[in-house]
């Protein structure tokens, strides 16, 4: 009895599984017939190709062939990977954000290269295997571009997918060197070691300080990447580093071991390539402490004066490597658009995408493609106009992008006096 | 249970799964399958094959241990180094794989053993306790840990790259920190993945019915009882809790070439990942290894499934493990199946008559 029911579920379940698989693939088929996916794209595209070979086909074919391509190529279909959910969902959410506001503006005027440009973004809770997941969910939606993954783990797994499929991707803030290793990817924000070298030079050639601390995040590739080429470039710059304390995500608690570190070894600036939540805690601890050295960040400090419960006074006088200011002449209309429309000042994620949807019209402008053209041709297409292009963007003015994928712009430093960033 | 029985039983397990197998190739084939569901095969397989193995531990030994995800880890990372390892030395990326997936399996067997000598001696709750830290030493040991090779040889380092002393122009690194290995060859097929979880059910299934099985059993369900009949009780519980653990491994290497990137974060390998393979176990039935792989199977494609409920999808989901088990042990759901199931034979019966 018992047996015969669980053997019955056994079968249910089985069903409903293959049932699942096949229902899915039952809507790509339709899908396939009446929008734009992958499939029909190239599948158009062969069939344009042996149109144009075969020139004396009947005019039939290429009657129908033409008919494919209008209701194949009626939108742009673009990809957002971020973490919506969990622990990073803030930098995300902000992508998600700055990447509709973008692709909106962008309906408004017109699109990009006459068609309007559709968004899916996709969540994977910062899980590389979520990542691949949603991408693949994207493949089947039939994404030509995708602007993503957010972070970096999740981003070297899913350029793996991309690669193969050779589908452009442009990543607005994954900043480990091995997200672009292959070349249809490209990124928008700096790379790790160079922020960690940028940073060094910096009080290297201002000379804010000789004797430096550094407490960073050991299982964060972010923060452990900057440290490591601040560290290497530290020696260059004839800065002693007198102190390197290291906390884990799970312990970015309490970090007052750190901070007393810090202070018995006479640390005149203390470096924190790390994220703003628990930079938010670091000064809070160290003003309770009494103990006020520089302190320094980097892009993930980015965000410090919009943390619940904290004193923003205590960030006075903080100094922070930034691509992005909301106080910036060139933000000011961006910063006023994302608050009407999400009720909160933009961070630099929320203008990385927004600049990563702005390069993509740009080099799809110059690169004169269409949505009926096959994933992979867009892709060959537009990685030869990512190098032609420059873009003025929200997060350096300028950019240019080489064939690694890596952009060339400047970091800007910026010091928070009365609540607002000062350029310096 | 007599022979035949038996045999039947696990006849419909493997048949099951080379069914899963079969259809999937023909929806392959004929174009029927979606990116999104080709892309969940592998994890398919491999959190299968871990409930499955965790259902030893805690089906059959009747111990409970929170340290799975931990087991995988080794198994992962020790596959994959191997992997990037012997990259010149071995150009065939299918026999890196199949070496991998052998020390994997090894070093995580070897763990599970050295971990289950003392712990395994105590009565009640400890392996549980044990394993559960276990797990998290493991995650953050691998995450400080740094190896590097040139032409010297291996240099390994607890603090970064730049103390690994590494030659500029001959010098590798392997395993990075927090940021783990990357690069990995994405070896891992659904076919592979399948075969695996073959070799495993083969293993559990032909354990738990033979004599060692038995007395595994014996163990679980009286442990003076079986004492007193002369079964050495740490030896059985040691080979059934390291058997558990290298079948563990292996799934860990299948996961790790299965991505190009591995990193021991919290969402990979932590606790989480431990009780998620614990709920596979329990929602399946203790005991029950067909079970397992179907309850492994569903909650994995489910929150992918469930995609286009947007933000919802982890609340459904969180729904959905609470209906299963209240459907699956709740004394009023079970009383209401029998009813159910004794109509539906009854009306059967009827209308044989």
């Amino acid at each position: 009895m018992k047996k015969v029911l669980a053997l019955g579920m056994a079968v249910v379940m089985a069903a409903s599984l293959t049932a699942c698989g096949g229902g899915s693939g039952d809507t790509q088929t339709t899908a396939a017939s009446s929008e734009t996916t992958a499939a029909a794209a190239e599948t158009t595209a062969a069939a344009a190709e042996t149109t144009a070979a075969a020139a004396d086909d009947t005019t039939a074919a290429a009657a129908e062939t033409e008919a494919d391509a209008a209701s194949a190529g009626g939108t742009w279909k673009l990809g957002v990977i971020g973490p919506f959910t969990g622990g990073a969902s803030a930098y995300g959410l902000a992508v998600r954000n700055g990447a509709e506001l973008a692709v909106k503006e962008i309906n408004e005027a017109g699109g990009i290269n006459g068609y309007q440009v559709e968004l899916n973004p996709q969540d994977d809770a910062n899980v590389e295997q979520n990542s691949v997941n949603a991408y693949n969910t994207l493949k089947d939606w039939g994404m030509q571009m995708l602007v993503g993954s957010v972070t970096t783990a999740p981003c070297i797994a899913v350029a793996e997918e991309t690669a193969i499929d050779n589908m452009f991707q442009m990543t607005p803030s994954a900043s480990a060197e091995e997200c672009i290793a292959h070349d249809n990817v490209f990124r928008i924000c700096f790379s790790d070691p160079d922020q960690g070298t940028a940073a060094a030079i910096y009080m290297g050639e201002k000379g804010l300080a000789t004797k430096i601390g550094i407490i960073y995040d050991s299982s964060s590739e972010y923060s452990s990447g900057i440290r490591e080429s601040f560290v290497a470039e530290a020696a260059n710059q004839g800065l002693e580093i007198v102190a390197e304390e290291a906390f884990t995500a799970d312990s970015a608690t309490d970090f007052s071991v750190q901070i007393d570190k810090m202070n018995e070894a006479g640390a005149e600036l203390v470096f924190l390539p790390f994220y703003y939540q628990e930079a938010s805690i670091v000064l809070k601890q160290a003003s309770d402490k009494g103990y006020a050295p520089i302190f320094f960040g980097v892009d993930g400090m980015d965000g410090i004066l919009t943390v619940d419960n904290f004193d923003t006074s205590l960030a006075e006088d903080v100094m922070l490597l930034t691509p992005f200011a909301t106080t910036q002449e060139s933000s000011k209309k961006f910063t006023a658009d994302y608050v009407a429309a999400y009720g909160e000042d933009p961070n630099q994620f929320g203008a990385d995408a927004y600049d990563v949807v702005y390069a993509i019209k740009k080099a799809a402008e110059t690169a004169g493609i269409t949505p009926d053209m096959s994933i992979s041709d867009i892709c060959e297409a537009m990685k030869s106009a990512m190098v032609e292009i420059s873009v003025d963007g929200l997060t350096g003015s300028n950019i240019t992008w080489d064939a690694s994928g890596a952009p060339t712009k400047d970091p800007i430093v910026a010091k928070i006096v009365n609540g607002v960033y000062e350029i310096q | 249970m007599t022979k035949n029985k038996v045999r039947i039983q696990n006849a419909v397990t493997y048949g099951m799964v080379i069914l899963f197998w079969v259809v999937i190739q023909v929806m392959d084939k004929t174009g029927h399958l979606t990116s999104l569901f080709k892309g969940l095969l592998v994890p398919l397989c491999m959190y299968a094959i871990l409930a499955v193995s965790l259902n030893l531990t805690v089906g059959i030994l009747g111990e409970l241990s929170l340290g799975h995800a931990g087991f995988m880890c080794l198994g992962a990372f020790s596959g994959a180094f191997l992997t990037n390892c012997l990259e010149t030395a071995v150009p065939g990326v299918g026999l890196r794989f199949f070496l991998a997936l052998i020390l994997g399996a090894a070093v995580a067997g070897v763990f599970g053993l050295l971990i289950g000598i003392p712990v395994l001696r105590l009565k009640g709750d400890y392996l549980a306790i044990v394993t559960l830290a276990f797990g998290e030493i493991i995650k953050n040991l691998i995450n400080v840990l740094y190896v590097g090779r040139d032409a010297n040889g291996f240099h390994f380092s607890m603090k970064d790259t730049t103390s690994l002393g590494l030659d500029e122009e001959t010098g590798v690194i392997l395993v990075k920190g927090a940021q783990g290995i990357t690069g990995t060859p994405r070896a891992a097929t659904f076919t592979i993945g399948i075969l695996l979880l073959l070799l495993t059910l083969f293993i559990v299934l032909n354990l738990i019915h033979s004599r060692t099985g038995r007395a595994i059993m014996s163990i679980r369900d009286n442990r003076i009882a079986a004492e007193s009949i002369g079964i050495n009780i740490t030896k059985y519980k040691l080979m059934a809790f390291s058997i558990s653990a290298a079948l563990a491994g292996m799934a860990g290497v299948l996961y790790a070439h299965s991505l190009s990137t591995l990193k021991a974060s919290s969402d990979n390998f932590g606790y989480n990942k431990s009780i998620l393979i614990l709920v596979f176990v329990v929602l399946g039935g203790l005991g029950n290894m067909r079970g397992s792989i179907i309850a492994a199977m569903l909650l994995t494609a489910l929150p992918e499934l469930l995609r286009g409920l947007n933000d919802y999808r982890m609340l459904i989901y969180a729904i959905v493990l609470i209906v299963m088990t209240i459907f699956n042990s709740s004394p009023k759901a079970i009383e209401l199946r029998s009813v159910v199931m004794s109509k539906l034979r009854g009306g059967a019966k009827k209308e044989v008559a």
